[in-house]
């Protein structure tokens, strides 16, 4: 064991802040992947188009960018909105809400694509089985769709999540204190950069591998009852 | 609507339904009446239109025009931006929809839900039942059907004979008054039709009200009350089975019987 000079505590403090961020950005990522998907196959155009643009931003613009025009323009947008009602101060978004808005923003844009398919390969003799007995459309989507889907999602999910949990790393330029941020104090500190570098690796690691613990158990659960479905 | 308890009541009525499909005419003007116990076989051949029909009596289709009463009610509709037919009161649909039980040839349970979820799933959210009332009846359902001890199943691990058994429980959760079937038998193995057949066949002596597209012929003559034979969208015969099948007016209904009577 490397000497981490007292910076093992901080370290871990930047563990827990990395944990925080990425599963605050999962969840609302989830939800804007499901809308997303919802709208891509809206009745109405101009939301499809929405949604489409959605996607495609996400997809053009990296995700350091993403993390920089959140947090300066969510300010900047901010600042516009209340000057009207002559409030002048310069607001600043919180590094977290930034951080977890952008990650969530990337996350959401590919989940939704993840998700459209998923409730596309959902066989439509399923939904009519259940508009033939009466139920309306949110419950089929929630009670059918959605637990059947979800299934076909979750290994593509659960790629975008580990992806997610290294992206972490990028709410560090707008100075949120997660695992990089700390590993660079420590560094700055001790001028060991290899030793602090390679124990945040550690750790990121070791997120990588208790989640892929929990995808493997989450599809395991998920695939109860599925015929010829591996649950890996 | 009161039910006169003397003479059988007419439970289904359709008036000349037609139903469209871009230039072609699938449906060219059906119609139909169900009295309470009728045991309807409808027969055709592929692509005259049969599931079509039963897919526009509870609005998994929309019909280009058509009535449809439900013990006397009359299911109002409004035409969309296709010109097709569609409910105007959703709750209306919903009453339809309860009444009108359907079975499907490809069975479509709920993979994800064990059985008796499957069976108590639209009971309890379109009918309100209670968790325990909606399991109770479920397992005099599964009783019914044969299938008490798989309750606990997911349908992954039941025969298609079984799934079929399980999807008829799940219709008849819901007290519908009429039930459709298409196709039941159809995809099944061979020797998994009986077991299916014998279930119909216990609700037809209870005097369930029943309108089943079979390609079972012998089935069809034993246990339907009428039959009809369906041809290119129109009721082409239409008849007590015993009387069509023994002396086939059409030629065509000749044809269709020496193919499917093995
Ligand atoms: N959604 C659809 N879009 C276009 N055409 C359709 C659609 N559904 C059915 N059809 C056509 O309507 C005709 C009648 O189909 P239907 O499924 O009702 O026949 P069927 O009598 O049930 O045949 P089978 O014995 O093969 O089940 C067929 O020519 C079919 O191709
Ligand atoms: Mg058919």
């Amino acid at each position: 064991m490397p000497d981490l000079h007292g910076f093992a505590d901080q370290l871990l403090l930047g563990l827990w802040m990395t944990v925080r961020l990425a599963l605050s950005a999962l969840g609302i990522g989830l939800v804007l992947g499901l809308a997303g998907a919802a709208a891509m196959s809206a009745p109405l155009a101009p939301i499809r188009w929405i949604a489409h643009a959605y996607t495609t931003i996400i997809r053009g613009i990296p995700e350091l960018l993403v993390v920089l025009l959140i947090y300066f323009g969510a300010s900047v947008a901010l600042m516009a909105m209340l000057r009207p009602f002559g409030y002048t101060d310069y607001i600043e978004l919180s590094p977290f809400v930034a951080g977890s808005v952008a990650l969530a923003l990337t996350f959401g844009g590919y989940a939704s694509e993840v998700f459209r398919g998923a409730f596309q390969a959902v066989p439509p003799g399923q939904s009519e089985a259940a508009r033939a007995l009466g139920m309306g459309r949110v419950a089929i989507f929630f009670r059918i769709v959605l637990p059947q889907g979800w299934r076909i999602a979750l290994p593509g999910l659960g790629n975008l999540f580990l992806v997610l949990m290294k992206d972490t790393a990028l709410v560090s330029v707008i100075g949120l204190e997660e695992i990089m941020r700390k590993a660079q104090f420590a560094v700055g500190a001790t001028k060991e950069p290899f030793t602090f570098y390679l124990a945040a690796a550690v750790l990121y690691l070791g997120l990588t591998i208790v989640s892929m613990a929990a995808l493997a158990w989450l599809e395991r659960r998920a695939n109860r009852g599925m015929p010829g479905v591996k649950a890996s | 609507m009161p039910s006169d308890t003397t003479a059988p009541e007419t439970v289904l009525a359709v008036e000349d339904m037609h139903k469209r499909f871009g230039d072609i005419e699938v449906l060219r003007g059906i119609s139909l009446e169900a009295r309470t116990g009728d045991v309807v076989a409808i027969l055709g051949s592929s692509g005259s239109g049969k599931s079509t029909f039963l897919r526009c009596l509870n609005f998994l289709e929309t019909p280009s025009a058509g009535r449809i009463h439900v013990h006397g009610e009359e299911i109002r509709t409004r035409r969309d931006a296709a010109g097709m037919l569609r409910p105007a009161s959703h709750g209306q649909l919903v009453r339809l929809r309860t009444r009108l039980g359907m079975v499907f040839q490809q069975f479509n349970l709920w993979p994800h839900m064990t059985v008796l979820n499957n069976l108590i799933e639209a009971p309890r959210r379109v009918r309100g039942l209670g968790r325990a009332e909606a399991i109770e009846k479920a397992e005099a359902l599964l009783e019914k059907v044969g299938l008490a001890e798989r309750r606990d199943y997911y349908p992954a691990h039941l025969s298609g004979g079984q799934q079929q058994r399980v999807a008829i429980a799940r219709a008849l959760a819901m007290d519908p008054d009429v039930i459709l079937f298409d196709e039941p038998t159809s995809a099944l193995d061979p020797e998994l039709v009986g077991e299916v057949l014998a279930v119909i066949e216990a609700l037809a002596e209870e005097g369930r009200t029943m309108l089943i597209v079979t390609h079972e012929i012998g089935f069809a003559r034993d246990v339907s009350t009428r039959a009809l034979f369906l041809h290119d969208g129109r009721v082409e015969e239409d008849g007590a089975p015993r009387d069509l099948f023994s002396n086939p007016a059409s030629e065509r209904l000749r044809k269709f019987l020496s193919r499917h009577l093995h």
